[in-house]
């Protein structure tokens, strides 16, 4: 049983208990705990169970490595799933509970899986949901999705009750890893004068030197690590962060560098994560390695650890795994493991090495020490379910004749090291097979290259394959001192750490144990303990044909768990190869795929929640529309009053008064949003003839003109009134979704192909509140505010004014959308909401209604108007809507011309725009088809038309719509079936699309 | 004529720096060719200020010029000289290709103030606020979070934040959020 050790514990202080609650169950842990230790501390060896089998899982590592010590965390607003124990700071009253497990965590009904696995086998769920086809989607997926995922998914309606930002930053050097490596590079950076940003993941400093001992520059290395830090804060150039991880490497230097303010102390004020968004010159990777697991049957019983975590664990924290712990290994390193142990007072029965000379200078410490240490061996079997009881013992180099069961109650297993190459590989670093230390290590001729072809990561120590102290540090050295010449820094030349060299043995490759073992032992060696993937489940993989190594990871789902494989992957693609016959290199790695570990969404999103997860545009006028009952739309990120709706009124009623009052009186809208730009130059009249598809340059000053604009492809992109204010300078209105689209449009134009054109233009939309004015008694409320003469006569259809109206500063433009008398004036935007004001007390006599963009809609669908956006989708074209005569045909070119000459936009079937009018007076259903006889080879029904606009006219009291149709324009007065939603039809006639006042008369008055 | 009002009516909020609506300015948008030398004589003419050189801000007295690109610059003077510095310039320029256009009531400018200004800008803005690399008189034309804005650094405690009017309330929620008391970074 796993417990706290009578002393003990470097990072831990054992005067400051915490309480916390595994499962509802009150525990006590020390202030430096994980949550992995505490619970060890408790006793609680199971901390989880398996995805596919439900099989008991405890923790096999001390860090992010982690695959199987998944909690859910928290509660409520700050519960939080698949949470690594292992890295989790336990603070007083956290709370959590294991996952994946149906009951309870002690009788999991799901554990049946695990007497079903020799029918669960790789690919199962590709074999066996394929057929019969129709079952997928009403039994096989629900049950997929069912059994889907490990923790607890968060309540959808709960709010994160934290605050989360983000941060960009600059510097010359980052140095990802605050080991003793990434401390040497650091430090060797920054006396160089560079900037250097040193990130590291955990609270502490120094990586796990501490625990594997050993002296730098003649004193303990943890003494080192200290004083090297301090010599760090001490420099003004250098930054250093903790529990900051590098999650990711993108290119020409970019990193996101992950901080966890909180995590450990939920109820300090500030943000909870913090995400740093950093442009690096140069990025030293001192990532270190992961120890890798031993393939044997049974690893995956709670108790068989990595050597080094259960090192970590008694050293750092005080805590045992077990009494008798076994160790087996295939190098050196784990030998110390079992010194550790035994320092401490613990019982090695015996160390299994797979080599048959077995170890160097550890090996006969230990042997020193009274451990026995058998050579050549392997481990046939670990015995257990819930924990481990014993082991049984067989030659390695046989098939798994058991010739000796040793009780213990832990294994310690070491398959050797593998460095971390995640953050060198994100950006395209490329790794070399090391045949002496049998890991993949980066190639540094094939580093990732930034903007100038240069390389811009650099590993350094153990993440670059030196693992031993000496080495670790002399690289670390040149790494340092080579990013910070890369950076632009001369470095100083200073003498390396000293480091006596230590002697170890060669290791041994063991993909297996035994080499030759059984399928039946095969089929319970684990490779990923997450997603219980075993090396019989590649093997058949690499059998059925799945010879890449990222077909055999999807088919297996080995690698594919929270961890990304970190334990798993080397073991994984090992076995393939050796399971295809081919060397390891050649088989290769899956992609290293950012981020390093699982990143909170709330780090991702950072600021951007509430009223700030999105910007809004509001008018000068937003204020009173919010007072006055408004029903906003959102128009892009604009809000738009769609009505404004009174009391004991629905909005259909409202939108229909307000559609009255402008045909009747007087209506007034608020059109601030309408994109404004102002073209200006000695070639702004040609500029303007290539975007528009009509004339502009003939404007005369002082007249309006509706303006067309397509692009290279001919369809319709936006429309407007263009206002000609001077001899070079002219004003074109966009829609409302178009403004800062068609500015951009206008500059790439200028910018990329007419770059000689002497044009400027200038995005004025919200220079001005604009309001437009419409009704028939519009003129009079203009003349009732005076200064301007609004007459006809003087200010006809289509012109516009400068002046001063009502002592407002206005442009008075004599356009309508409405097919009623109507105004836009434009007013600076500080004064727009005094105008609008004095427009509503003024009209008050003619029932001044503001009204929204649906009444808005209904205006224009009544007199036949089209919409960009309704009646255009990115496939229509001018002439489809009766549009020809807003098209040139006197000028040699303009933006989409040649386009529209192709063979299909000039084909007679396309579908044209018409009226529509049910017969019965019902509004048609928005996007509803028209159908035609027969039907197409996937037996739908053929069509001859659709919806684009339907709305019910308050004018006319009945539906209209506009609707594109085959033929249209050619059978007025036909009547074709319309779909509804429930499947049945509806009868409409072609009619002309303006369905009010076709000779133009209520607005040229 | 009415009085006009600011976006914000000079709304304020203290945290981590002190933000405030900085109330109404005259802003003209210039653009034209900053190596033309008709333009730039016709420019500090009427500004009073020399042309700023890349990525700077040239002030004298309360008006001041800002480079916003290689053929646009921001001019900055009281609201109510904005129309009438407009025909000035215009004037001035003749036959110059250019384009003088007033667009104070289109902008809102935020000023910030305080010893962790470099903090909340960087918590929201791709540039780089270092000392080092930011000096009182620079400029950058960049993003607060999701919109376009330029921000100008009047000396060490004082920068001043431009944006379009619409997005005010999006801004200054902004920037009050990014000075939550307590959230400094410490870097700087």
């Amino acid at each position: 049983m796993s417990t706290r050790l009578a002393t003990g514990g470097r990072l831990t202080d054992r005067t400051k208990q915490m309480k916390f609650r595994f499962n509802g169950q009150q525990m006590r842990g020390v202030e430096g705990d994980t949550l992995a230790s505490a619970l060890l501390a408790n006793g609680q060896l199971m901390m989880g169970r398996s995805f596919k089998y439900h099989r008991p899982r405890g923790p096999v590592a001390s860090g992010s490595e982690e695959p199987n010590a998944l909690v859910n965390l928290g509660q409520g607003a700050r519960f939080e799933p698949n949470q690594r124990a292992t890295t989790t700071e336990l603070f007083d009253g956290l709370v959590a509970a294991s996952q994946n497990h149906w009951p309870s965590l002690q009788f999991d009904v799901g554990a049946i899986n695990t007497h079903l696995s020799r029918f669960l086998p790789a690919g199962f769920y590709y074999k066996m949901f394929i057929h019969p086809r129709p079952l997928w989607k009403h039994v096989y997926e629900p049950f997929i999705r069912r059994s889907a995922g490990l923790g607890a998914a968060p309540d959808a309606e709960t709010v994160d009750a934290d605050t989360y930002e983000h941060f960009y930053t600059f510097t010359d050097v980052l140095v990802l890893g605050g080991g003793v490596a990434g401390l040497q590079a650091a430090l060797t950076a920054a006396r160089s004068g560079a900037q250097v940003l040193l990130l590291e993941q955990n609270a502490h400093w120094g990586g796990r030197t501490p625990v594997d001992g050993g002296e730098i520059d003649g004193k303990p290395a943890e003494q080192w690590i200290k004083d090297t830090v301090q010599a760090l804060e001490a420099m003004g150039n250098v930054t250093l962060r903790s529990r900051t991880m590098g999650a990711g490497v993108y290119d020409h230097g970019y990193v996101l560098g992950y901080e966890r303010l909180t995590d450990h102390a939920p109820e300090t004020p500030g943000p909870r994560h913090r995400l740093w968004r950093i442009r690096a010159q140069q990025i030293v990777t001192a990532t270190g390695a992961i120890e890798r697991p031993l393939s044997f049957a049974g690893n995956d019983v709670p108790g068989v650890l990595l050597a080094s975590a259960i090192r970590d664990y008694v050293v750092n924290y005080g805590v045992s795994i077990g009494d008798r712990t076994v160790v087996v290994t295939n190098n050196d390193d784990a030998y110390r493991t079992a010194i550790c142990l035994h320092g401490h007072g613990l019982n090695v029965p015996v160390i299994i090495d797979a080599r048959m000379q077995g170890g160097g200078a550890l090996m006969a410490q230990a042997e020193a020490l009274g451990i026995r240490v058998l050579k050549g061996k392997a481990i046939a079997k670990v015995k257990g379910t819930r924990k481990v009881t014993a082991v049984e013992i067989c030659d390695q180099a046989g098939e798994g004749a058991v010739l000796e069961t040793i009780p213990c109650d832990a294994v310690a297993m070491s398959g050797g090291w593998s460095p971390v190459v995640h953050l060198w590989s994100h950006c395209g670093g490329k790794l070399s097979w090391d045949e002496g230390n049998a890991f993949f290590r980066p190639d540094l001729s094939r580093a990732p290259t930034s903007h100038d072809g240069a390389p811009f990561v650099i590993p350094a120590g153990s993440a670059n394959g030196y693992i031993q102290l000496k080495d670790t540090l002399a690289d670390a050295t040149t790494a340092g001192s080579s990013a910070a010449t890369a950076a632009g820094h001369q470095p100083k030349v200073g003498t390396l750490p000293q480091v006596a060299p230590r002697e170890e043995a060669a290791m041994l490759p063991v993909w297996l144990m035994p080499q030759g073992a059984n399928v039946k032992l095969r089929s319970k060696a684990w490779l990923d303990f997450q997603n219980d993937v075993k090396v019989s489940d590649i093997q058949l993989a690499a059998q059925e044909g799945y010879e890449s190594v990222e077909h055999a990871k999807r088919y297996t789902t080995l690698g594919m768990a929270t961890d990304q494989g970190k334990l798993s992957n080397i073991n994984g693609l090992a076995t393939l190869s050796a399971a295809l016959g081919e060397a390891i290199p050649s088989v290769g790695t899956t992609t290293f795929r950012p981020p390093y570990t699982p990143i909170s969404m709330g780090s991702i999103a950072g600021q951007a929640r509430g009223d700030i997860f999105q910007p809004v545009r509001e008018t000068p006028l937003h204020g009173w529309h919010e007072a006055h009952g408004v029903h906003w739309e959102p128009v892009g990120q604009w809000r738009r009053p769609y009505s404004f709706v009174q009391q004991d009124e629905t909005v259909e009623q409202s939108v229909n008064r307000e559609v009255k009052a402008a045909r009747d009186s007087l209506g007034l809208l608020d059109a601030s949003t309408l994109g404004k730009i102002v073209v200006k130059g000695p070639d702004a009249g040609k500029f303007l003839d290539m975007l528009y598809t009509n004339m502009m340059s003939t404007l005369p000053v002082g007249k309006c003109r509706y303006g067309l604009m397509c692009n290279e492809n001919g369809f319709l992109m936006d429309d407007g009134v263009v206002a000609r204010m001077s001899d070079d300078t002219w004003l074109c209105h966009t829609t409302t979704g178009g403004a800062e689209r068609i500015h951009a449009h206008m500059e790439e134009w200028l910018q990329t192909e007419w770059w000689d054109w002497q044009v400027y233009c200038a995005n004025v939309t919200e220079q001005y509140a604009q309001i437009a004015v419409v009704g028939p008694n519009a003129r009079k409320l203009l003349e009732k505010l005076g200064g301007m003469d609004v007459s006809r006569e003087t200010l006809p259809f289509m012109q516009w004014a400068a002046g001063t109206l009502g002592g407002f500063p206005v442009r008075i433009f004599r356009i309508s959308f409405s097919g009623e008398l109507s105004y836009e004036i434009a007013v600076p935007a500080s004064q727009g909401l005094a105008l609008w004001e004095r427009l509503h007390a003024e009209g008050a006599e003619w029932n001044a209604t503001p009204y929204g963009t649906e009444a808005l809609h209904i205006l224009r669908a009544e007199k036949g108007f089209i919409m960009i956006g309704d009646e255009t989708d990115g496939t229509v074209i001018p002439q489809d809507l009766g549009l020809g005569w807003a098209i040139s045909k006197k000028k040699a070119d303009y933006i989409g011309k040649r386009a529209q000459a192709r063979s299909h936009m000039t084909d007679p079937t396309r579908w044209q725009l018409v009226g529509l009018e049910t017969v019965d007076g019902s509004v048609l259903p928005d996007g509803a088809l028209a159908v035609a006889s027969g039907t197409n080879a996937n037996g739908q029904r053929h069509t001859q038309g659709r919806v684009t606009s339907t709305y019910h006219s308050p004018t006319l009291n009945r539906g209209i719509a506009m609707g594109l149709v085959l033929n249209g324009p050619d059978r007025m007065g036909e009547v074709l079936e319309f779909t509804k939603l429930d499947g049945t039809t509806i009868p409409t006639k072609i009619v002309n699309a303006v369905f009010l006042d076709p000779e133009g008369e209520k607005q040229n008055v | 004529m009415s009085e006009p009002v600011s976006a914000l009516n000079a709304a304020a909020f203290d945290g981590l720096a002190h933000v405030q609506e900085a109330g109404l300015h005259g802003m003209i948008t210039l653009r034209g060719d900053h190596a033309d030398a008709d333009f730039a004589q016709a420019v500090a003419d009427v500004a009073g200020v020399a042309m700023p050189d890349q990525r700077e801000v040239v002030s004298g007295g309360d008006t001041s010029l800002i480079w916003m690109s290689p053929d646009e610059l921001l001019l900055l003077c009281p609201y109510a000289e904005a129309g009438e510095t407009v025909t000035k310039l215009t004037e001035a320029l003749g036959d110059t290709h250019a384009l003088a256009v007033d667009v104070s009531d289109a902008r809102v400018v935020f000023t910030l103030t305080g010893t962790h200004i470099r903090d909340v800008i960087a918590k929201l803005a791709p540039v780089d606020m270092s000392p080092a690399a930011f000096r009182p008189g620079m400029v950058r034309r960049t993003r607060f979070a999701q919109v376009a804005a330029a921000v100008w650094l009047r000396d060490d405690e004082t920068a001043q934040i431009i944006c379009f009017r619409s997005v005010a309330p999006y801004m200054f929620a902004l920037l009050c959020n990014a000075a939550t008391p307590g959230t400094e970074v410490g870097i700087f």
